[in-house]
């Protein structure tokens, strides 16, 4: 189907040797992304503030719409409309910068996400590696903006993010050591056309405390709750939002969303057979849902992720700093290269239908 | 040593994550109790100090008959009152404004009328659109009487026996 809408731009655009359509197919691919990833952006902060006001018995937002579900574009209207606002001695175009370095790795990740079989933007040999490199470039934007911002707060936002994105960086880099190990490569359609074949051949078996420490890891990478020093509402104000409003506000909080379902889909390529239907092999099971395409299983998978973030903002109260930085240097680290040793070992003796 | 291995497996375990995560996911599928505000109202007390009212006797003579006490026992100040003599010989009010800015919702106001006349009402969402429209005059005082006299009736009939 794709092959055939490739071929149709091709005709409509004939000059330029298909150089133009080229670039044309290039940008509906991007539109075609970028599109349902905003709206999905868009629902997640619908959900978070729908689930977590379940969690604390409350209903979340309920007046815009039939029960609430057109609020995230009144959300979007409201920033959209309201002003920008530059601190008087700011370095207006770091400020500026910084929101963009933050929004624009969140979205170029994407790029390489495969979301089913043959369903991709580009089909990269080294994707994991690109979304660990990109996805650190990120960094780079919450401490522009609490540099660029002038201002107290900003500033120990960003010192505080930098060392712990960092540090959770290495954590995460050593749980996809592990993933690579079993799958042997790192390009993510093979890690996951690797995991074929029922619930038992994903990876989350043999790699279950990496799965738990990967998630972990996640909700720091992603300055969630209770890892959100960052923000830290109650000891500095918004952190490195402080001075920030309207659309480069808005940038900033999509930019963590779009990262949080970036992280949910690469937990679910890496050890949850990605768009693989759990009953595959299961007798009756799997001829009933053939019909589901794959996407809808890795939506459905990512749906649990996203929910997780949710669930776990809602009941943990935020990490104290140094505990932040215990946990990762002092049970974390040991415990993937222990891990890492763990796989090469059950590599060498093929335990299980993993390796 | 047996401690430290016990220790070990709950906090790699996880058992206070899971046992935390447990209670929110209980919560998440509890009822909730959200009151959807203005459709729907918690119970008020009959004896609930809201917004100020002038009440009128059933034949349609306004009740107060400017004695000032409530001016006098105002611990707020908010009551401002002048009266003259009617052409009936009685005495009533020419003016009879209650700031609601100054207003505290005391309600002493109410224990001091010898004849009922001002009280307050279960009404607490009002609005003003500017500063002035936080005095009210007389006329505004009956004619919330007037709207509301069925409720107020009521709420006093509630209370009088503890009285």
């Amino acid at each position: 189907m794709w092959q055939a809408f490739v071929d149709l731009i091709h005709q409509l655009i004939p000059w330029f040797d298909g150089g133009l359509a080229d670039v044309v197919i290039i940008l509906i691919k991007g539109v075609a992304l970028i599109l349902p990833l905003i709206i999905m952006m868009a629902y997640m902060t619908y959900a978070e503030r729908k689930v977590i006001g379940y969690m604390q018995l409350r209903i979340g937002p309920n007046r815009v719409g039939p029960l609430g579900l057109l609020q995230p574009f009144a959300d979007v209207f409201k920033m959209m409309f309201k002003e920008i606002i530059f601190p008087s001695k700011a370095n207006i175009y770091l400020f500026l910068l910084a929101p963009i370095l933050a929004f624009v790795p969140a979205v170029a990740i994407w790029a390489v996400i495969p979301m089913g079989e043959g369903f991709y933007i580009t089909d990269l040999d080294v994707s994991l590696l690109y979304v660990l490199a990109i996805g650190s470039v990120g960094v780079y934007g919450i401490i522009l903006a609490g540099w660029a911002s002038n201002s107290k707060y900003p500033l120990l936002g960003a010192l505080r993010s930098a060392s712990m994105l960092v540090s959770y960086e290495i954590v995460i880099g050593f749980v996809v050591v592990t993933v690579v190990m079993i799958a042997g490569s790192v390009n993510l359609n093979t890690i996951v056309s690797d995991q074929s074949g029922g619930i038992w051949n994903w990876y989350w078996i043999p790699l279950f405390p990496m799965m738990i420490v990967f998630w972990i890891s996640a909700l720091a990478e992603t300055n969630r709750a209770p890892f959100d020093v960052v923000e830290g509402e109650s000891e500095i104000v918004g952190g490195t939002h402080v001075e920030y409003s309207g659309m480069c506000f808005a940038l900033f909080f999509m930019a963590e969303y779009i990262n949080m379902i970036m992280m949910a889909a690469l937990a679910v390529l890496m050890f949850f057979g990605g768009w693989h239907s759990p009953f595959e092999g299961v007798p009756y099971l799997e001829a009933w849902f053939a019909f589901v395409p794959d996407i809808m299983w890795l939506l459905a998978k990512m749906s649990f992720f996203l929910f997780l973030y949710l669930w776990i903002r809602a009941t943990f109260p935020r990490y104290r700093y140094d505990q932040i930085m215990r946990l990762c240097w002092k049970v974390f680290l040991p415990l993937t290269i222990i891990w890492i040793f763990a796989v090469a070992l059950m590599t060498q003796l093929e335990i299980g239908p993993w390796f | 040593m047996i401690k430290k291995v016990k220790k070990l497996v709950k906090d790699f375990g996880l058992s206070e994550i899971r046992a935390g995560m447990k209670i929110t996911a209980k919560q998440l599928v509890t009822d909730k109790i959200t009151v959807q505000f203005p459709e729907e109202r918690t119970p008020i007390s009959p004896r609930f100090r809201g917004l100020h009212a002038l009440r009128r006797y059933p034949n349609g003579e306004e009740r107060c008959i400017a004695c000032k006490l409530c001016e006098a026992v105002c611990p707020a100040n908010a009551i401002t009152i002048e009266s003259e003599m009617r052409d009936d010989g009685t005495r009533r009010t020419t003016q009879y404004d209650i700031d609601l800015f100054k207003c505290i919702f005391c309600g002493f106001c109410e224990e001091a009328c010898p004849v009922d006349a001002i009280v307050e009402t279960h009404i607490f969402d009002y609005a003003f659109e500017s500063r002035e429209g936080s005095i009210i005059d007389k006329e505004g005082l009956l004619a919330i009487g007037d709207e509301n006299e069925k409720a107020i009736g009521q709420a006093r009939a509630e209370d009088s026996k503890y009285r």
